[in-house]
Formats: C-alpha cells, sequence, structure tokens
C-alpha cells in the first residue's frame, strides 16, 4: 500500500493485486500500539495504520482489485491473473511485488492434529474473525510473533500455558516478554516439543528442556494439558513470483532464507521489477512500509514522474528513516544481512 | 467459542446470521465470515480426514495456502473453508480423502 500511495501521488497510474478479499495484509491483525519514534507512528495500534494506508490510497486514486491472484509474470512485465472463474493479461511498465511472507511449518510426531497450527493463524482467527481456535493454547517461538500473538491470546480469552523457545534467550523484544510474563505466562528457554497427542484434536505436548547440542535432558519431559499448539517459528518470504520472473536470489538465514537481489532503489535484478518488505527480507511492519515507499519513489521516478533530483533527495529520506530503523541489538544483524543483499548483485 | 468482547476490539459489530448445514446440522455463521470461523465457534475442529490413512484435519494457516482446512461446499470439494465467506443455505460436509464423489468414511484412496 505503502508503495502504490507514494506511485500514484507522483502522478503514475497505479494498480493494486490482492488475492484476499481485503486489503492491508498483517497490519488489521496488530492490534497493539506500535511503538519506536513518532515518524514511525509509534502509540498507533496496527489495524489504525491499516486503515490510515487505506484512506491515503484512495485518495490518491490507487486502484485495488480484490480477490484476484498473480498466477504469473512472463516476459515484459505482463501478468497473468486469476479473478473469480475467468483469467486475464495485465501489462506494466513497472511491477512492485510485496507478497510478504508465510509462517514456517514445524514438524513433530502429532503435528497434523487439529488445533496444531501457525502463531499468526491464531492471530487471524482471533483479531479478525474473533474466534478463538482453542482455549489452553502452548506456543511453540519466543520471538515478537510467539510472543505478541501469546499477548493476543490472553486477550482474546484464551489460557496460555507456556511459551516454549529452543534457544537459551528470548528472542523477541523485552517489551513483549515483559507483558506476558506480568500476565503469568511461564517462558522456558532451552525447551522443545518432542510430540503431541490427542484423538480428533490435540490433547497433550509433551516438552522438553534440550542441552547445548539439541539434545533432549533425560528426566526433563513434561506433558502438559492443552488443546492448541501455536508454532511462531520464522517466516519466509513468499518469493514465488520473483523466482518465476528470473530474479537472483540469496540466501540469508536472518532474513528468512532465499531473498530476492534488490539495490539501493529495492529493484531486482530484473530492470523495472521492484520488491518491497518482508519478500525483501523477513523484517517489521515499519520497515516494510520504508522499502515500499522506496520502491514507490524509484518507480515513480523512472517513469518520469519524479525528477531525478525529486526522486534522489526523497528517497534518501527514506533510506535515512530505514537506517534509524536498523539500529540497536534487534536491528544491527537485518542491517548487515541487507548489505550482503546488495553485494551478491555483484557475485556470479 | 466467539470473542463477543475484546478489551482492545470492543464489542462485537451486529452482523447478519445466516444458516449452515454442516454434516446435516444446521449451525449460525455470520455472513460473510469464513465457513472455518463459523465451525471453530461451534467447536468444530475436524474438517477433513485424508486420503489413505483417514487422519483427521483441522485449520492450519488460515490464510488460505496450506489447504489443511478443505471441505466440500455445496457439492464441490477441496474448497478452503478459511478463505470463503459463510452465505445462507451453504451446505457444507466433512470431506474424505481428494473428495471423490464416492468417498466414505470407511473407503480409502490407495491408488495414488
Amino acid at each position: 500500500m505503502a508503495a502504490a500511495i507514494e506511485a500514484a501521488r507522483a502522478g503514475a497510474n497505479v494498480t493494486v493485486i490482492e488475492e484476499n478479499e481485503r486489503p492491508g495484509g498483517q497490519l488489521f491483525k496488530q492490534i497493539h500500539k506500535f511503538f519506536g519514534s513518532g515518524v514511525h507512528q509509534a502509540g498507533t495500534r496496527g489495524v489504525q495504520i491499516g486503515l490510515n494506508l487505506l484512506n491515503e490510497a484512495e485518495q490518491a486514486g490507487v486502484e485495488i482489485r480484490l480477490d484476484t491472484v498473480v498466477y504469473g509474470i512472463f516476459s515484459d512485465k505482463r501478468l497473468g491473473l486469476v479473478c473469480g472463474d475467468h483469467t486475464e493479461e495485465l501489462a506494466a511498465s513497472v511491477i512492485i511485488l510485496a507478497t510478504g511472507a508465510n509462517e514456517n511449518a514445524l514438524a513433530f510426531p502429532g503435528w497434523t492434529l487439529p488445533g496444531v497450527m501457525g502463531a499468526g493463524a491464531a492471530q487471524t482467527l482471533i483479531n479478525i474473525h474473533r474466534v478463538l481456535p482453542g482455549h489452553r493454547v502452548l506456543m511453540v517461538g519466543a520471538g515478537n510473533v510467539g510472543l505478541i500473538v501469546s499477548y493476543q491470546l490472553l486477550q482474546a480469552g484464551a489460557e496460555v500455558i507456556a511459551i516454549i523457545e529452543a534457544l537459551p534467550y528470548i528472542g523477541g523484544y523485552g517489551v513483549h516478554a515483559s507483558k506476558v510474563r506480568r500476565a503469568g505466562v511461564p517462558i522456558l528457554v532451552s525447551h522443545t516439543l518432542l510430540r503431541a497427542a490427542g484423538t480428533k484434536r490435540v490433547e497433550k505436548a509433551v516438552i522438553s528442556q534440550v542441552d547445548k547440542k539439541w539434545e533432549p535432558v533425560p528426566g526433563t519431559q513434561e506433558a502438559l494439558e492443552i488443546d492448541t499448539i501455536c508454532l511462531a517459528v520464522g517466516l519466509s518470504p513468499l518469493s514465488e513470483l520473483a523466482w518465476m520472473a528470473g530474479c537472483q536470489f540469496s540466501y540469508l538465514p536472518s532474513l528468512g532464507g532465499w531473498v530476492p537481489v534488490h539495490d539501493e532503489n529495492m529493484q531486482s535484478t530484473l530492470s523495472g521489477l521492484y520488491v518491497a518488505g518482508d519478500l525483501a527480507g523477513i523484517e517489521e511492519a515499519s520497515t516494510a512500509m520504508e522499502e515500499g515507499r522506496l520502491a514507490g519513489l524509484a518507480a515513480a521516478q523512472v517513469l518520469g514522474y519524479l525528477s531525478p533530483e525529486e526522486g534522489k533527495a526523497r528517497k534518501a529520506a527514506v533510506r535515512e528513516r530505514l537506517d534509524s530503523l536498523r539500529i540497536g541489538s534487534f536491528g544491527e544483524g537485518r542491517a548487515i544481512a541487507k548489505q550482503k543483499i546488495m553485494e551478491a548483485r555483484f557475485e556470479k | 467459542m466467539r470473542v463477543e468482547d475484546h478489551p482492545i476490539l470492543g464489542k462485537a459489530e451486529k452482523r447478519n446470521e445466516v444458516t449452515l448445514l454442516v454434516d446435516g446440522e444446521a449451525i449460525t455463521a455470520l455472513e460473510g465470515e469464513p465457513i472455518a470461523a463459523a465451525l471453530l465457534a461451534v467447536g468444530r475442529s475436524v474438517f477433513r480426514y485424508t486420503a489413505k490413512r483417514r487422519e483427521p484435519r483441522g485449520v492450519f494457516c488460515a490464510l488460505g495456502r496450506c489447504t489443511d482446512c478443505v471441505m466440500v461446499v455445496d457439492g464441490r470439494p477441496n474448497v478452503r473453508t478459511c478463505v470463503t465467506p459463510a452465505r445462507d443455505g451453504l451446505v457444507i460436509q466433512t470431506q474424505f480423502g481428494r473428495g471423490e464423489k464416492n468417498a466414505t468414511p470407511d473407503s480409502d484412496s490407495k491408488k495414488d
């Protein structure tokens, strides 16, 4: 959305193609307040940020096509679309891919039982559809998604029996960890899930402590009575369209795995195809929006809607804001990884 | 279970109710909500049984990518209930296997 708004405001003819029945992506699930700085909308709930983007897009004259899937990108930037029961072709001068990410799965005996789901799935159910997927939840993963969704499950009326994390430390922000701890939820680091059991639905989970080699420590097994297991074990970019179009990729575990290589304008190795957001590396909502703005401005400039001087200045402002989001103990690693992506362009 | 009152989201908006027939049983759903949400709201967790071993499956990704939640809807199999809106009078059935016309709880589809 941020990319569409920037490009449309500059004067470009922008169409957003969205496979769901409403736009906004993950923002509408984020009922907590963002933090950081005023320019990054600290104090505002994700839901409100999403609504603001929709308003701005409408005012900027962005065309949004819902319930429409891009099933392919063909040569010279022609897109194949599926809408309802018919297909179409759409020609584009510039394509910006912001297809987001998919939750990783964790396989363990019993993982296919109903009641085992992604943490993001639980978040969609409680915050968008307002239904509880279960009542007694085991959360696997203490990164930001695991911590935030645990807290949101409590807000929705579920009990979170425990959060387990295989690493010997909590990966998410202290702010989120503190909230769930104050609510009485145990966070067990150096713990893994051995197996889940149940007949028609998960009923029991057996957890265990792990040693430095990830091996279960004998005698530390514990059976938990739960009806839901949420897996918060990372995200991976949804990159099928970029692969299909022929973009070069680089493997960066800290950004979610295979990431399309891009330059400082968010342009991939294919001229006229840009990437932004979690597709360009798993980070967070604020960097996703800024990368979107950068791609939108770059696209508008390339199409002649922004002079080189204005484009350069406005892109520099966005890059400065992006840099400010990639600092500190949490951000440094991402800054280094994003730098590696740009350097990968020159590798054979 | 539905979250009627929520500390951040407030009270649920009033929405039109519709009736779904699920394996012959009438349940109330909110018009336009995903079928899967309506089923979870009445405490249902099993949506289908797998082809070979008839193992239960339910919601996993909740956004239409994994196909764990598919059921037979108005006679059409492999419908992703987590992204398909509830409309009045939809007939929904637990799917067995890939939803072949003659699939039953006891038959299996070992031919693969």
